[in-house]
């Protein structure tokens, strides 16, 4: 073993390892080279993924016939109560295209949807990241908005080739701007770094919020879509000393159960509702 | 010469999944670090083959598959192999338990060196829980020692 270069190539080390996390955290021009290892190291998230579907087959499969029939029921009642709602859903719709043309704002957008499948999470616990089954093949594109059936989820931060990164809500780098759908008060909801809570952020203590408001996108900032629900208001404290509220909210999504999610394509083309997409 | 590559590559490779693998909720801070554990292995046992340039490889490929800052895993890993390229005389000639302490200690470096970028990032852990898989490690040490040195003799890497 030769000592002698043992210097040099702590050097070398580290040397690379600063130019790498510079580009990375200052610059941000690594997403292509990113793109491409991830699209390389696919096999790998997909092997580590096998137990967990190996779960899912069985649950699938290996069910008594009693339950099947009942939950074919709940199902097809579940399916009577969506449908009975969503004949209101048209005739509503097209009134509110008309209000919206009597106020001369802008016609809402029309977002299609495309449904994925959680292949990975992040091993790291204080990294909210998803690795979903779609990637730019399907269209994916980085900023995409994720949703389940509940809520808002995240959004797309890294897209391979088959594969895309999905950064949670809840994750303490993300922020995401809501209103209150009781009454449009808006705030920016700031992920934790905890499954189950987001801070509500500078919301002065006269603000009219309090614990069971709904809050949902606000559709400000331009990065997701308005109106789908993001979180419940859990508590308010009114701390007389700071000049902010204390506001505690509970993500509306299922962020540690769905396994299969919805990736939100938004372009402005008209009112629609979300249209089932090819996949 | 090129199986021996191979054994070592797969090794790693099966660390990475073994890395990846979702876990219950109670295990989420003390997951082993396997690729740290299986890089100081080959780096302790073949100094002349598996060292920094190794791990700055394999930190790569590990920060691509968690989602880190490319460089995160690459920093840290290339520590460990700093350490026990100092240390590997050392280490060789130590009884089990004792390399079970260094290893905790080592792996305890490698943690730090880790949230060090993490907290760059901004996401660095707010318990000093992450120091736990050092834990772990040290604990599975012996085990991975074991097979991996069954795995060596059996395939004659050198």
């Amino acid at each position: 073993m030769k000592e002698s270069h043992l210097g040099l190539r702590i050097l070398l080390a580290v040397l690379a390892v600063v130019a790498l996390i510079t580009a990375d955290l200052r610059f941000n021009s690594l997403e292509k080279t990113r793109a491409v290892l991830d699209t390389a190291a696919t096999p790998l998230v997909w092997i580590a993924d096998i137990p967990a579907r190996l779960g899912a087959w069985q649950n699938k499969h290996i069910h008594s016939r009693a339950r099947l029939l009942e939950e074919r029921e709940r199902l097809q009642r579940e399916n009577l109560l969506l449908k009975g709602r969503s004949m209101q859903m048209s005739s509503l719709q097209a009134e509110n295209v008309r209000l919206r043309g009597l106020l001369n704002s802008t016609a809402m957008l029309r977002s299609d949807v495309l449904v994925a499948e959680l292949i990975g999470v992040s091993p790291d616990p204080v990294r909210h990241q998803l690795v979903l089954n779609k990637g730019a093949r399907d269209g994916v594109y980085v900023g995409q908005p994720l949703i389940d059936a509940d809520g808002l989820m995240g959004q797309v931060v890294d897209v391979g080739e088959v594969t895309s990164r999905v950064l949670l809500l809840t994750d303490s780098t993300h922020a995401i701007p809501v209103q209150v759908n009781r009454n449009g008060v808006r705030a920016i909801a700031e992920g934790t770094g905890a499954l189950d809570t987001l801070d509500v952020l500078h919301v002065s203590t006269t603000t009219d919020i309090k614990p069971g408001d709904l809050l949902v996108s606000s559709g400000l900032g331009g990065r997701f879509p308005v109106g789908y629900p993001v979180a419940e208001v859990m508590a308010v404290e009114h701390d007389p000393g700071q000049s902010f509220a204390t506001i505690r909210a509970r993500p509306s999504a299922a962020i540690n159960r769905s396994r299969h999610v919805l990736l939100v394509f938004v372009d402005a083309a008209g009112d629609s509702p979300p249209l089932p997409r090819e996949s | 010469m090129f199986m021996g590559y191979g054994v070592i590559l797969g090794s790693f490779l099966l660390a990475a999944v073994l890395a990846l693998i979702p876990m219950p909720q109670w295990l989420l801070w003390g997951r082993p670090e396997w690729v740290a554990l299986v890089l100081l292995y080959w780096s302790i046992a073949l100094p002349h083959k598996i060292g920094i340039f190794a791990a700055l490889v394999i930190g790569v490929m590990m920060d691509v598959l968690e989602g880190a800052v490319l460089g995160q895993n690459a920093f840290s890993l290339a520590v460990l192999a700093l350490l026990s390229l100092l240390l590997y005389q050392r280490l060789r000639v130590f009884s089990l338990w004792q390399q079970s302490g260094m290893v905790f200690v080592m792996i305890g470096m490698h943690q730090l060196a880790s949230q060090w970028v993490q907290t760059l990032e901004g996401t660095g852990a707010r318990t000093p829980l992450f120091l736990l898989p050092a834990l772990t490690s040290a604990l599975l040490w012996p085990v991975v020692l074991q097979v991996l040195r069954g795995v060596r003799r059996h395939y004659r890497v050198s």
